[in-house]
């Protein structure tokens, strides 16, 4: 079969319909978009009838994969590493539950966070879990892997994660397709009381988890992504995690490396391959994507074994992600930079597009700030996360999806007002309904300014699910009728946004202002699945 | 033959485009290529860069070291200084001396290329200028492609055939434009060095 270029985001996605899933579900946020996006344009998917529509947060996908699973069939769901927080609750518990159906959870690590506000490493949290864990070190074993995930899921009836990072989601090579597997079809679990987490089976399954854990293990030792090279100079072993070991690669292009290296790209760590590598060198030298995970782990808090070498000591930087100078330098080698950067250059930070709708509310809103003090404006996660830049200089606090009105309402019960939230239309589908409802509750002095747009902007303009519903969610959720003011963001109507927001901003309780116009990159995309 | 480039621009000038034609020629020719993207938020009007590298032989890493880049390809002019730490000391880079200029600070145009002088290698254009007289200014990323076409390794008629691929659908017209976009690029490079 002839090679297909595609993003490792894609290759997954090809991987996953290959190996027979049923559904994807997901929530997009960067990198692993990408992934959903590509299964969603599939003529495959569609002939296969395969689910792939967006779901409202990552919680929701988590869950409804699992149910999936549960139903017998295969089910991917993928999210950045921050939406597994969101999923946090169903994450940890399908993992006592265990699955039916294969069940791959894709999480796309950011280290560096090119797009994110931490750096998290998921694989600490595959970790937490109990659950087996594969990083791929490129596109073509993200590939592969994925069949393998599916096929171990099965096997050992237990979700899987599939840890990626920006770097491999957003990069291109050449990838080679296996034959794709069937769908499989409903089959329900002979065993079905397992799903039912009474605290009396809870005990049981959790006491069964603990028991899959050297199966697992032998798992790992059995597996053709973890590879022991054998090398002459003992001084030095080095244990390579998922892409690293390209980083590591990349500085022996010339010369095979003399020491003995260990690969290691799915977890639980392959026991036997580790007692081999620290037994027999001096040092051990451990280069991860992303958090110290295993490095931590294998040092140990006392550190009284063989000495171990990474981001911890300082033998490569303790935050970001890696590259092959930075592991070059932790080999020693020389360093290879070219001319330094010109002084006179300048950094280019994002900013809103020309003619976007969040420069006029963000301009009006500045306006009608401006003698109310600053600190006051709570925003979100989402493009108009960059009226905290110049010119703006909006925004007191950005935390997580949703968070905007819920630190208002904080804000506001502290006596600090106004309390204004800013929150885009999908986060607030996303997230921010529930603290809405917290608001109306208490009748709390706030005002809510839902920037719609009619898309998801940021992550590259998918299918908003509040579009088309969104002032009638907010009257359902109890926010009276007039003070739901809907305005048309445009430099004309700057007048009348202000006075909507003075107006609202006086009202002693919950206001919702809806500031809607099209992200101008999505004009004439269709905004619903029909 | 390996060649390492780096493609640089302000989020949505098309450096992915240049990317992509590249990469189906060299595809087409059997070889290895690895092509690392900027996704999300830097797209909005950020810097961002693209590291592309192609090779007969099986390639390790994403991205490419420093020091080690054979090219660096521009669209804008502040933006091909960025990668310098990136250029190796034969590399050759190729830009565009059009400023894309979006932020208060930006230096003074001659300041920037009076730098983009002092690199020992290196091809400048007014592409936006050649993209205009071809009647698109759109074009402008493809002609600088085509300046860059003698330095990348891979014949000129398979970048042609690349283009055709991708811009087929889109209808002849596009097609042509992109062609003559190519070509007058490509002929600059030539008169140039």
């Amino acid at each position: 079969m002839k090679k297909a270029l595609l993003l490792g985001d894609e290759a997954i996605a090809q991987a996953a319909l290959d190996a027979g899933i049923s559904g994807v579900y997901a929530y997009p946020g960067t990198p692993s978009t990408e992934i959903a996006t590509y299964i969603q344009n599939s003529q495959q998917a569609k002939d296969g009838k395969v689910h792939s529509i967006w779901s409202a947060n990552e919680k929701t996908a988590m869950e409804t994969a699992i149910g999936m699973s549960y139903a017998g069939k295969r089910a991917l769901c993928c999210m950045k590493h921050v939406g597994l927080n969101v999923a946090m609750d169903p994450f940890v518990n399908s993992a006592i539950t265990g699955a039916n159906g294969g069940l791959v959870y894709l999480i796309a690590d950011d280290p560096s966070m090119h797009s994110s506000q931490d750096e998290q490493d998921s694989r600490a949290l595959a970790k937490f879990a109990f659950i087996p864990c594969f990083e791929p070190s490129n596109q073509q074993e993200a590939y592969d892997m994925m069949f393998d995930a599916f096929d171990l899921s099965e096997k050992m009836q237990i979700p899987v994660m599939m840890r990626i990072t920006t770097r491999l989601a957003h990069s291109r090579a050449g990838v080679t397709r296996c034959e794709p597997r069937k769908q499989n079809d409903v089959k329900l679990h002979p065993n079905p009381k397992q799903f039912i987490l009474l605290p009396a089976i809870a005990r049981k399954q959790y006491n069964e988890l603990l028991e899959k854990q050297p199966a697992l293990e032998t798992a790992s030792e059995n597996s053709k992504y973890n590879v022991y090279t054998d090398g002459s100079d003992r001084s030095l072993g080095i244990i390579a995690c998922g892409l690293a070991y390209n980083y590591l690669m990349e500085n022996y292009q010339d010369e095979p490396c003399k020491h003995p290296i260990l690969k290691v790209s799915q977890y639980p760590l392959p026991r036997k391959a580790i007692e081999k590598i620290t037994k027999e060198c001096k040092e051990i030298l451990v280069i991860e994507d992303g958090y110290p995970v295993y490095e931590e782990f294998l040092k140990g808090y006392l550190n009284q074994g063989p000495a171990v070498k990474g981001r911890l000591d300082g033998t490569l930087p303790r935050v970001g992600e890696l590259n092959p100078n930075i592991v070059a330098k932790a080999l020693g080698m020389p360093a290879t930079r070219g001319e330094d950067v010109p002084a006179l250059v300048v950094s280019r930070p994002p900013s809103l597009c020309k003619g976007c709708p969040h420069i006029d509310t963000y301009k009006a809103l500045n306006e009608v700030m401006e003698e109310r003090g600053k600190g006051k404006v709570f925003a979100d996660i989402g493009c108009y996360t960059l009226g905290a830049l110049p010119p703006y200089n909006a925004i007191y606090a950005c935390v997580d999806m949703g968070a905007s009105i819920t630190m208002a309402k904080g804000a506001s019960d502290a006596g600090s007002l106004p309390a204004v939230a800013v929150i885009g239309d999908s986060t607030f589908t996303h997230s921010g309904m529930t603290g809405l409802l917290d608001c109306v509750i208490e009748k709390t002095n706030v005002t809510i300014i839902i920037v719609d747009n009619s898309t998801t902007g940021m992550t590259g303009g998918q299918i908003s699910h509040a579009y088309g519903r969104l002032e009638h969610i907010c009257e359902g959720l109890g926010v009276e009728k007039e003070h739901i003011r809907i305005v048309t963001p445009l430099p004309k109507n700057h007048a009348e946004i202000v006075n909507i927001l003075k107006e609202e901003i006086a009202y002693q309780g919950v206001s919702v202002v809806i500031p809607r116009r099209e992200c101008i990159q999505t004009i004439g995309r269709s905004k619903t699945y029909n | 033959m390996k060649k390492d480039i780096i493609l640089a621009g302000v989020g949505g000038q098309g450096i992915l485009s240049i990317a992509t034609i590249i990469g189906a020629a060299a595809v087409e020719l059997g070889m290895h290529l690895k092509q690392a993207e900027v996704h999300g938020m830097s797209q909005r009007g950020g810097d961002v860069q693209s590291h592309l590298r192609i090779s007969d032989n099986p390639i390790a890493s994403d991205l490419i070291p420093q020091g080690k880049a054979d090219l660096v390809i521009s669209i804008e002019p502040m933006e091909a200084l960025r990668y310098l730490p990136w250029l190796s000391n034969d590399g050759w880079v190729i830009t565009n001396t059009e400023p894309f200029i979006n932020v208060p600070n930006y230096p003074e145009k001659e300041t920037v290329l009076a730098e983009v002088k002092k690199i020992k290698q290196h091809v400048m254009l007014d592409a936006e200028k050649i993209a205009k007289d071809l009647g698109n200014i759109k074009v402008a990323n493809v002609v600088i492609l085509g300046a860059a076409s003698p330095y990348l390794g891979i014949a000129f008629d398979k970048l042609e055939t690349a283009i055709r691929e991708m811009f087929g659908r889109k209808g002849d017209d596009v097609v042509n434009l992109n062609l003559e976009a190519l070509r007058a690029g490509a002929k600059i490079a030539k008169e140039l060095n």
